[in-house]
């Protein structure tokens, strides 16, 4: 001892770092990413890969010489962006598309606004939103994961999109579904056109079960998705089956899984309390169930989560935590 | 797996109580002790010996200064050498009578036989009177006269007496050895106070980390056969002993905001209180020790030290081996809310419960780094708080808005800053935020006062 250390209480420290949290979220995802490697091989990997340098490079880049302030990298939480976004993007999708995807995500969303914790908007979603608006033809084009290495990819639609298009077409839902071969055992385990993100409901909800287990997010938004979805769609399939999808094929289809497990759930986007997240869920959840039964796009997740992001500010103040020994 | 724990929020460090094992041992005489005369909330004492007076152990050296204040009796027998200015252990001045010790003589009537005294004395304001008489403050660390806790305003009624035996704080063990060691005292000290109040139901609350003294205490209540008096097993939770959160846990009862325990009917005294409440009740002797948990990983030997009041906390240190190397900081109390020691040269106080030692690597705060918007220091805030708000408006000094979103509520207890995970130095921010509000509220209180005054004229 040469000095002593005086500083203000609490002396000690727990464990948790932001580093530390995000790096429960890599592992949450890892499952997912595994499960997109055995069913797509590693082209997948490919699009992740470059989604998780450019968004990691931004950052370093931006940070550096524009806002020439120390790095941010070390958070990882730029890596989990880049996964996200690559997650959410077909394997099909050219390098620089996944190039301009990371521009916005790290460069608009996350960094103009300020850097983590500023934004208003997940910035994984505003770069796929943004490519889904500009790039249509990549972003919807999917490929049947029918073979292990996708060996005998046929190019197809999402089982969303073929419903929309049938319906457009005045076909009745029951027999899209027949004509399209889709079940549930299949969209459970991962036998559908989409992203990787959307390609193993079961690697995905693993990961969020490890996450809720470890503590690092509460499981009320997700589950206020998933229950959100089920009764709207429950509520519309029993007026007219013919004409809506039912609340199964709802809640196994379209990234909703991951938009709820891990998107919806980012810290920084969504409302601290238990009851504003469950609020924000079941936002999400009606939204989307408008985009996919009434709007022009099939899936609407993305876009429902970053319209309930929009309001996050809101529903912190009205939903304050109830103070010890006060009305 | 007990259940029993406070409604919101709380935090689980690691209790770490490397020194449950080491019983309670007197510490040697130090050559002088150097007895503050701020030891206790309220107005400083007032000397009531001159230099070159000749005291004994347990003679009253200085008289309350006010209603809100404490007998100080002499910890040592010996000459006073000195009356005047001595840095505390932050390095603020306070006034400390030095008394150089010659032998261990004890004021007559003061008995210091181990032989239990039971029976309870029927007059409550006699009991009261003894512990005013006794010097007697709350040694869970906020050294509250105790007899003025005891006496509740006009119209409040007490219904229950809680004794705190939760130690939630890590580290610290000098709780658990006295409930291990002396239970009997404590238990007929906890008689006492439960007299004090009027019979009401007395609750001894134990944490679960402690199971053997949860067994003696229970054993120690057959025994002694006193009835109306329980053993509560409380989950293991800090900031469980905090007042406010251990009457929840208790009593399923929200004390308000700036209000006192007695308005929803509780008086919680801790058990190292208890036993000097025993002590000065049966057996007329005041506060002159109490125990000191001396710990840390890096500190060579771990201990559990009965302390006279005022021995200088270098002396302790030095009898078991002095400061290590490694130690970085130094604490008088436990990790979360013990306050760092700056002067080696000060003395302990009668509410001075620990020495911990912290390494750099244990102690060192990381670089802050941006709030993620997590919410775990509104999770983990057991005044149901929000840390981040607080931490913002604080820094932009609106002190209205603190007090809008209850800075003035703040407990301190450190769960915020502890469970950050960008290491955001929140409750030193919010420390600044509750000054401002208490002294505003303060101040319009003090001025509705004058203005009644006035218009009485």
């Amino acid at each position: 001892m040469s000095k002593l250390l005086v500083s203000p209480s609490p002396h000690i420290h727990s464990k948790d770092t932001t580093r530390r949290l995000m790096l429960d979220v890599l592992i949450a995802l890892m499952p997912a990413i595994l499960c997109s490697i055995l069913f797509y091989g590693f082209r997948q990997m490919d699009v992740i890969a470059v989604s998780v340098i450019s968004c990691v490079l931004l950052e370093w880049a931006i940070t550096k010489f524009m806002l020439k302030k120390p790095s941010t990298i070390g958070d990882l939480s730029a890596v989990i962006t880049g996964i996200l976004l690559g997650m959410n993007l077909p394997y099909t999708t050219p390098w620089w598309v996944v190039f301009v995807g990371s521009v916005l995500a790290i460069g608009v969303a996350k960094l103009s606004f300020g850097g983590l914790g500023q934004n208003i908007w997940n910035p994984a979603l505003v770069g796929r939103v943004f490519l889904l608006v500009s790039f249509p033809t990549y972003m919807t084009t999917w490929k049947d994961p029918q073979a292990l290495f996708g060996l005998d990819a046929i190019s197809s639609a999402t089982p969303l999109g073929a419903v929309q298009e049938g319906l457009l077409q005045g076909l009745s839902v029951k027999d899209i579904m027949a004509s399209g071969g889709y079940n549930y055992a299949d969209m459970l385990l991962a036998n559908l056109g989409g992203s990787s993100g959307e390609v193993c409901a079961i690697a995905l909800l693993v990961g969020w079960l490890y996450l809720c287990i470890r503590k690092v997010i509460k499981p009320w938004i997700t589950l206020s998705i998933f229950a959100s979805v089920a009764l709207t769609a429950l509520i519309f399939w029993g007026i007219n089956p013919d004409r809506f999808t039912d609340p199964l094929f709802n809640l196994l289809s379209g990234g909703l899984i991951l938009g709820a497990c891990f998107m919806a759930t980012d810290y920084v986007t969504s409302p601290m309390s238990v009851w504003g997240g469950v609020i924000f869920g079941a936002g999400i959840g009606f939204i989307t169930m408008m985009i996919r039964y009434f709007g022009s796009y099939p899936e609407g997740v993305s876009f429902a989560i970053l319209i309930m992001n929009s309001v996050v500010p809101l529903i912190n103040m009205g939903f304050k935590q109830k103070k010890f020994g006060r009305k | 797996m007990s259940k029993h724990t406070f409604s919101i929020g709380g935090v689980h460090p690691h209790d770490n109580k490397i020194s449950r094992e080491c019983p309670i041992e007197q510490l040697p005489l130090a050559p002088s002790v150097y007895l503050s005369v701020a030891q206790h909330i309220g107005a400083p004492s007032v000397p009531v010996v001159a230099v070159g007076d000749k005291v004994k152990v347990g003679q009253v050296i200085a008289e309350p200064g006010g209603f809100v204040g404490a007998f100080i009796h002499s910890s040592v027998s010996g000459t006073v050498k000195s009356i005047g200015p001595r840095a505390d252990l932050a390095g603020r001045l306070s006034t400390h009578i030095e008394i150089a010790v010659e032998g261990d003589e004890w004021l007559e009537g003061i008995d210091t036989s181990d032989t239990l005294v039971t029976a309870i004395p029927e007059d409550p304001k006699a009991i009261i009177d003894k512990i005013r008489l006794g010097g007697v403050v709350g040694l869970g660390g906020a050294t509250f006269p105790t007899h003025v806790k005891l006496s509740p305003p006009p119209g409040s009624k007490c219904e229950r007496v809680i004794i705190n035996g939760c130690e939630c704080e890590p580290y610290l063990t000098s709780d658990f050895r006295t409930l291990l060691e002396k239970g009997e005292q404590v238990v007929v000290g906890a008689a006492l106070l439960k007299k004090a109040m009027g019979d009401v139901p007395c609750t001894i609350a134990i944490e679960e980390n402690k199971p053997e003294a949860i067994a003696h205490i229970r054993e120690v209540i057959a025994k002694l056969g006193y009835s109306g008096i329980d053993v509560m097993v409380m989950k293991m939770m800090y900031p469980q002993g905090g007042e406010k959160q251990l009457i929840d846990a208790v009593m399923h009862r929200q004390v308000g905001s700036g209000a006192l325990p007695i308005s929803v009917g509780a008086v919680v005294q801790n058990v190292a209180t208890a036993l000097a409440v025993y002590d000065a009740v049966q057996k007329n002797k005041p506060i002159v020790d109490n125990s000191v948990t001396v710990t840390g990983e890096c500190f060579p030997k771990q201990a559990n030290l009965l302390v006279r009041v005022g021995t200088p906390l270098r002396y302790i240190i030095d009898y078991l081996g002095g400061v290590p190397e490694e130690a970085a900081k130094i604490i008088s109390g436990g990790p979360m809310m013990g306050r760092a020691v700056a002067n080696l040269d000060a003395a302990t106080v009668k509410g001075t419960g620990a020495l911990l030692f912290l390494t750099e690597k244990q102690t060192r705060r990381a670089p802050e780094t941006h709030c993620i918007r997590c919410g775990k220091c509104a999770d983990a805030c057991p005044m149901g708080l929000e840390p981040f708000l607080l931490n913002k408006l604080s820094k932009a000094k609106d002190w209205d808005a603190c007090e809008a979103n209850a800075a003035q509520d703040c407990i301190e207890c450190g769960c915020c800053l502890y469970s950050c995970p960008a290491q955001i130095p929140l409750l030193d921010n919010i420390r600044v935020g509750k000054g401002f509000v208490l002294s505003a509220i303060r101040a319009r209180a003090a001025a509705a006062k004058a203005a009644a005054e006035a218009a009485k004229k």
